[in-house]
């Protein structure tokens, strides 16, 4: 069954959109969009970086988003405002990523995979690294779910808890860039916030708590994913890109179902 | 013992000290409301009390097992994130639809438990955050700014409620509050907080402390202060904290 590259891509797609779905909840609650975008472009310097070095990509682009987020969250609140030192942050690192690709010579390196990527390709190594790092995602946000609810809300209420937010925030970062780097190889890392977002904003308008807002947006990711799939494969297009386009259809769709609905109900 | 007992505890805020020398301590079943100027140093006297902030010096001791309530000021609701009143009750303490529904009923909110949170009026809100305080059944409850938002019956019902849950159950208060009134009339022990204590005491030996009245200025003789409080006296910041304030000029006491 593995043996079929569009049954891996399927597979790869679905367990992609698993991990987004209550980490992009969370992305979109605390407004963590830019710093994702950050985590998420610095992984590109990351995968020059493991070309070079010849090491496994889902480890240097891990590294690197990690060591993104904790620059970010070591300069935060010193000079600049948030949006500004991320704006700087995100697009430098992926300018940097792409120049320090430029250097591999040698190595032919096709570097559309990475920025959009290429879940066709998906090997059964690829999914077994991708389906662990997903395992793990969605453990440790099931494990820190009510505590990261609570630090969302107020941070004082979790310390009075006796929660640890900065630690549940440092296992939040942990899990982005975990699933940034799963990620790469299915929808790229220009395209791995709208994954975050799309789905979890599309489930708001059905959701009346965090829970059901997090699973149904599980569903409609997993749906994007596969049906993104049979698109690109009928349509002849770019896969990655065909499947957050389904994404910011559905997103579009049921926001104006959901505003028809309501003008009805409000007649 | 003391529930918190809290000695020379020094706050840094960057280069900037926000609390200085404060001793402090609470017993079982008391109230206690903290006043001050604003940047005085209240809510970081908090956060230092649930371990939010690093302290610079001294030493906070909670009680073993102290459970506390803590009833914030505000949420950082967003609108994107969907919660019914129930949900929230539920978070972190495992309660069953019965014990949450007494717990809204005993605050005075009991139809709201289906509703989103983000929808429910000030009043509302407040009585939600506080049954969820008192729902674990805390030895301390710590409000900050708890009632404001809401007018003065809604703030007056809800200190009514703070001395119920205190009558049942002996719980202790340390609340920061604007509502002089309130505070005179509500506390045990009033701590007139300015970056140290300045004065403290029974709500009738801080009204007429020289230093209390500097701060809240010299007409809350006797009438206990029923307004809220402005800040426009030459009580700068910067002071160092030997002052008398019986030689400073009051401004508005001219």
């Amino acid at each position: 069954m593995l043996d079929d590259f569009m049954t891996r891509a399927v597979l790869a797609g679905i367990g992609v959109a698993l991990a987004a779905a209550p980490l992009g909840c969370f992305v979109v609650w605390r407004r963590m969009a830019y710093f994702g975008e950050a985590t998420a472009h610095a992984a590109i310097l990351g995968v020059a970086i493991s070309l070079m070095l010849q090491i496994s990509v889902f480890a240097g682009a891990l590294m690197v988003a990690l060591l993104m987020a904790w620059i970010v969250t070591l300069l935060s609140g010193k000079n600049y405002a948030m949006d500004t030192l991320l704006g700087v942050l995100a697009h430098s690192s992926l300018a940097f990523g792409l120049v320090f690709v430029s250097f591999l010579s040698g190595i032919r390196i096709d570097l559309m995979a990475y920025l959009f990527g290429d879940i066709l390709a998906v090997s059964q190594n690829d999914l077994a690294i991708i389906w662990i790092g997903v395992i793990l995602v969605l453990l440790l946000m099931y494990w820190r779910w009510s505590p990261l609810l609570i630090s969302t809300l107020n941070e004082e209420m979790a310390y009075a808890n006796g929660l640890k937010p900065k630690r549940d925030k440092m296992i939040l970062t942990l899990s982005l860039a975990i699933t940034v780097a799963v990620a790469i190889k299915v929808v790229g890392v220009l395209l791995i916030v709208a994954m975050l977002i799309i789905p979890a904003a599309t489930a708001r308008i059905f959701a009346r708590t965090p829970e059901a807002m997090a699973i149904i947006a599980a569903i409609i990711g997993s749906l994007s994913a596969f049906c993104g799939l049979e698109a690109a494969y009928v349509f002849d297009t770019p896969a990655g890109p065909t499947i957050v386009c389904t994404a910011a259809v559905s997103f579009i769709i049921f926001n104006l179902m959901g505003y028809i609905y309501k003008k009805i109900n409000s007649i | 013992m003391n529930l918190i007992s809290i000695e020379n505890l020094c706050v840094n805020y960057g280069a900037k000290t926000v609390l200085h020398g404060v001793d402090l301590k609470v017993d079982a079943g008391e109230i206690i409301t903290i006043v001050g100027p604003n940047g005085s140093g209240k809510t970081s006297l908090l956060r230092a009390i649930i371990g939010a902030t690093p302290l610079k010096e001294g030493k906070v001791t909670l009680k073993t097992g102290l459970k506390i309530g803590y009833v914030p000021q505000r949420l950082n609701f967003d609108s994107s994130l969907p919660m019914t009143v129930e949900r929230f009750m539920n978070l972190s303490n495992n309660i069953s639809k019965k014990e949450c529904f007494n717990a809204l009923e005993k605050a005075g909110a009991p139809d709201i438990f289906r509703n989103q949170i983000s929808q429910l009026s000030g009043g509302q809100f407040q009585r939600v955050l506080l049954a969820r305080a008192i729902m674990n059944k805390p030895d301390i409850l710590l409000l900050d700014e708890a009632t404001q938002g809401l007018d003065q019956p809604g703030s007056a019902l809800f200190y009514k409620q703070i001395e119920e849950v205190r009558r049942d159950t002996n719980c202790a208060v340390l609340m920061i509050s604007h509502d002089l009134h309130v505070v005179m009339s509500a506390s045990d022990r009033v701590i007139c907080l300015n970056g140290h204590v300045c004065c403290s005491g029974t709500p009738a030996n801080v009204a007429s402390d020289p230093e209390y009245k500097a701060m809240f200025g010299a007409e809350t003789e006797g009438t206990l202060a029923l307004y809220q409080h402005h800040h426009d006296h030459d009580h700068d910041y910067d002071h160092d904290y030997d002052h008398d304030h019986t030689d400073k000029k009051v401004k508005h006491s001219a």
